[in-house]
């Protein structure tokens, strides 16, 4: 019987992977934004779980606005990654350290 | 039940794989397609729970927007496919062992340690005619319409943000000014002369 | 007579600052014009003011010139008390300070800083009036330390030398520690009466000596002797008694007029006025009398073997002055509190003489001060000779002189003041006095005989060049020569044993020594002068005058043999007595040696080393240490959250 947990175990796996990418990727700056939208994934598997699990319709009108928000936010994040590929011609990480301390 | 509890282990194991093969894929194109994949699949787990209306959004727009954006800019960057297959591997030890860690602690916290029991953790069954399209506009246009006006807002500054950071303005090139034109007066271009008329005799 | 006190006492000060000012601008003949006029109304000014007094029958001034501060109940003032004793000290003052003047023309004729001399010794009088004028703590406390300033400019004057600023320094220095033990005095008068003025002081006098005060826990002492202790330390070190008397002879370093003027007549006795002006706070005290007429003692006796063995002519007269001063401070602690300042009177004048004398001998010498290096000089410079050998006899107590008088009297008075008790502190007294008058006698006969007379030791190039001084030189000679011979004879009775003090003195009655004296000894001046042959005195002066002449003009052999012989007393008393490698071996040194430690430890090891520059690194190390943090890369950045993160989970699950 599918339950709450069931969705809430899928949620955690994929934020845990999706931290594992950013931690482990080195090579792309846009691999870096693509975890990113898998986080927001696992976190509207939450949302989308518990809605359903307390009745409540508050939980899915989150998920909405998550997304319009994930949305813009990929959007000016990719601007960024175009410009910044214009100035630095490489989008590796590890060639992003001009804020050493 | 058996037959959706089968359905949500294939679709979820779809799911997982695809989101490895977007993390640990080479090439940055496969990347992308292995996230739509995972995004497919999160789609139809969301129509089994019974959230239609955002599962269709999230194909629609997540996928069908949002991923074909990075797959525009993906193809753009010309990135050099073969520095990007070395280097993967010097902490993967390290965030792989806390990446288990914490799946650990959340497993713990939601599965073996949470006090509801298995048959009371099914979801509130619906009534006859739901739809979940009508009951979110319900909320959505009452409750939350402040929340909505500003995510309007923010996708508005979206798009102003993105044009004004990538925006390059070539030099030298020749561009009508509208508003130069359309604020011209007469007498700027027409300059009247008086002369006397001349006879022909 | 407010006027012309204001007029003594700003005249000087009024030509120091024009001169010392302006010296360039009006020139040497200015300068000297300035300051000599200046001076010489002032000494007008003060006879005027002493003929008032004493034969006019003025009463004693008590003036408020000028309220300084009040704070907290306590008044500050300028002001002026003219009283008999004041008087007379005035008039010493601004009289030797006149004849000096005069005499400086001729001496520093050919030094560059002549403008800034006189202003110097023009500076110095308005000091030593201010002191001798004041009718307040805090006024005498500024006098005190004015003179004291003066003195240290004038023994550096030639400030090219090393040795003159050695001995300016240790000058200031040793007065400083006299000057301490003055200020807590006046601390303790301010504790005690409340007030810094005079007559308040001296009219809650009894109550002072009613009180104890415990200065170590414990251990109660009476205020009065506390106090008066205090200042009499203060008088030490301003009076060179012994063991702060360690300046006077070095002070020789600065030019003769200086030495005649501050370091033989005036501020050295600045600390004699000083006590005899707190008479009735000293009579009071029993235990600081004894204190008094111990140092003054010690001091009388022992510095005057030291001159025994001086060569620099100078140096004979400076330990003389200090012999003398000792007889001074006995007398005060005799309660013959008259006595000393007539002694202090007579000593003015004969002291400055001799150095005068010396000076002029110095001109002529072409600044030789060696005394093995002179002799005969008397058929050169008869002038010198003959107002010196006045100088002697006044000092050595020849009958007649006015040095007779003083010190005759003096003795007399040390040994009937019985009330001492007939201990040790009597017999040290009266011994150390009576000695005295045998060294007394040894040395300055001894200058005398080497430099005048016998034969010519000086090279034959200054021979032919000596010639007597002008008569800017001479004259203020023979213008001290006389008071020197004949003021013993007419003021000895009237000041002694008169009422010439009146209330400027007081002597309790079971002290009163010189009363006594007045009622059974005294039978008038020529009386004293018959009486003399009678005492001991006589005789051992006598003595002393014959020993001189044996030892260094009949058999100048002797001397050396008893050199050889007594090598160990010699020794002792060439170091003087090892004062001087005490104290700068001992303090000095030692003070030094602190201060290098706290330099060198304290202050830049510590402090700027480990505090204010080991902050800083350590700062710099942490901050060197935190900055690996900041690697610049994004998942860094992430993987420090996402650990925090997980650290966090894993104490809420396990660990609560």
């Amino acid at each position: 019987m599918i339950g709450l947990q069931h969705y809430l175990v899928v949620s955690a796996m994929l934020f845990v992977l999706s931290i594992a990418g950013i931690i482990v990727n080195r090579r792309n700056l846009i691999l870096l934004l693509m975890c990113i939208e898998l986080m927001l994934l696992a976190v509207n598997f939450n949302f989308i779980a518990f809605s359903r699990y307390l009745g409540d319709e508050t939980g899915q009108v989150f998920v909405f606005f998550i997304l319009t928000v994930a949305a813009a936010e990929a959007a000016i994040g990719l601007a960024i990654l175009v410009v910044l590929f214009r100035n630095r011609r490489s989008i590796a990480v590890q060639e992003l350290n001009t804020l050493k301390g | 039940m058996l037959f959706h509890s089968i359905l949500f282990y294939v679709f979820a194991t779809i799911m997982f794989g695809a989101a490895l093969g977007v993390v640990f894929s080479r090439n940055p194109v496969h990347a992308v397609m292995f996230l739509v994949l995972t995004f497919f699949n999160a789609a139809v787990l969301w129509l089994m729970a019974e959230a239609e209306f955002l599962a269709i959004v999230l194909v629609l727009v997540y996928v069908g927007a949002v991923m074909v954006l990075f797959l525009f800019v993906v193809m753009m960057l010309e990135v050099d496919v073969e520095a990007a297959k070395r280097g993967l591997t010097r902490f993967a030890p390290l965030g792989i062992g806390i990446a288990l860690l914490m799946v650990i602690e959340l497993i713990q916290v939601i599965w073996l340690r949470s006090q509801v029991s298995d048959a009371a953790s099914g979801f509130v069954a619906t009534p006859e005619g739901y739809s979940n399209t009508e009951a979110l506009g319900a909320v959505l246009y009452t409750e939350h319409v402040y929340a909505f006006e500003i995510a309007a807002v923010i996708l508005l500054l979206a798009i102003v943000a993105a044009i004004t950071l990538t925006m390059r303005k070539r030099p030298g090139l020749k561009v009508q000014d509208i508003a130069a034109q359309v604020a011209v007066r007469a007498k700027d271009r027409v300059r009247v002369v008086k002369m006397d008329s001349e006879k022909h005799s | 007579m407010y006027n012309y006190y204001l007029t003594i006492v700003l005249a000087p000060l009024l030509a120091a600052i024009v001169t010392g000012l302006f010296g360039h601008k009006i020139g040497r003949s200015g300068a000297h014009w300035i300051t000599n006029v200046a001076v010489g109304i002032s000494f007008v000014l003060s006879m005027l003011v002493l003929k008032n007094m004493f034969w006019g029958g003025a009463e004693a001034e008590n003036i408020s010139v000028y309220t300084w501060a009040v704070t907290d109940g306590l008044r500050m003032e300028v002001g002026f008390l003219v009283d008999r004793l004041t008087a007379l000290m005035m008039c010493v003052v601004t009289f030797v300070s006149l004849m000096v003047h005069i005499y400086t023309i001729g001496y520093m004729h050919d030094d560059p800083g002549y403008q800034r001399f006189f202003s110097y010794i023009s500076l110095f009088t308005f000091s030593m009036l201010m002191l001798v004028m004041s009718n307040n703590f805090l006024q005498l406390f500024f006098g005190w330390e004015a003179v004291g300033l003066v003195s240290y400019l004038l023994i550096g004057f030639w400030f090219k030398r090393e040795s003159a600023i050695f001995a300016n320094l240790k000058a200031f220095l040793v007065n400083r520690i006299g000057d301490f033990g003055f200020i807590l005095g006046i601390s303790g008068v301010v504790m005690f009466a409340g007030s810094l003025d005079y007559a308040a002081v001296f009219a809650g006098a009894e109550g002072i000596a009613a009180q104890d005060i415990e200065v170590f826990p414990g251990t109660p002492w009476n205020a009065m002797t506390v106090v008066c202790i205090l200042l009499f330390i203060g008088a030490m070190g301003k009076s060179a008694q012994a063991p702060l008397h360690v300046w006077l002879p070095d002070s020789m370093e600065g030019p003769t007029p200086i030495s005649a003027l501050i370091h033989a007549a005036t501020m050295v006795t600045a600390g004699i006025f000083m006590v005899a002006r707190m008479s009735p706070l000293f009579e009071l005290s029993t235990t600081a009398l004894g204190f008094v007429i111990v140092i003054g003692a010690v001091t009388a006796f022992f510095m005057g073997l030291l001159g025994i063995v001086q060569n620099d002519i100078k140096r004979v007269i400076a330990y003389s002055t200090l012999s003398q001063l000792g007889y001074m401070t006995v007398a005060l602690g005799a309660s013959a509190y008259s006595a000393a300042i007539f002694h202090l009177m007579t000593h003015a004048f004969f002291k400055a003489l001799l150095f005068l004398a010396a000076g002029s001998v110095i001109i002529a010498m072409h600044h030789e001060q060696d005394i093995r290096k002179m002799g005969g000089v008397k058929k050169y410079m008869p002038i010198t000779y003959w107002t010196a050998l006045v100088g002697s006899l006044a000092l050595i107590g020849f009958p007649g002189s006015s040095g007779f008088f003083s010190k005759d009297l003096l003795i007399e008075a040390v040994k009937e003041s019985h009330w001492h008790g007939q201990g040790a502190v009597y017999w040290i007294a009266y011994l150390s006095v009576l000695l005295g008058v045998f060294v007394t006698a040894l040395y300055s006969f001894r200058m005398f005989f080497l430099v005048f007379h016998g034969e010519e030791r000086m090279d034959a190039e200054t021979k032919s060049h000596m010639h007597e001084t002008p008569a800017v030189v001479t004259v203020p000679l023979i213008m001290l020569a006389i008071p020197s011979a004949v003021i013993g004879w007419y003021t000895a009775g009237p000041v002694l044993f008169g009422d010439y003090f009146g209330d400027a003195i007081e002597v309790s009655d079971d002290h009163d020594v010189l009363a006594h004296m007045g009622e059974t000894i005294w039978h008038g001046s020529a009386g004293l002068v018959q009486h003399a042959l009678m005492t001991p005195v006589f005789w051992l002066a006598a003595a002393g005058v014959f020993s001189a002449w044996y030892l260094y003009l009949k058999r100048p052999d002797i001397p050396e043999t008893i050199k050889d012989r007594f090598a160990g007393v010699y020794n002792l008393l060439d170091k003087k007595y090892f004062f001087d490698d005490l104290y700068i071996k001992g303090f000095a040194a030692g003070g030094r040696s602190l201060g290098t430690f706290l330099w060198q430890k304290g202050d830049r090891l510590m402090i700027d080393g480990m505090m204010v520059n080991g902050t800083a690194r350590s700062v710099g190390r942490l901050a060197g240490v935190m900055r690996q943090i900041q690697t610049g890369y994004l998942y860094t950045y992430a993987f420090a959250m996402i650990i925090g993160l997980t650290m966090l989970l894993g104490w809420l699950i396990w660990l609560r």
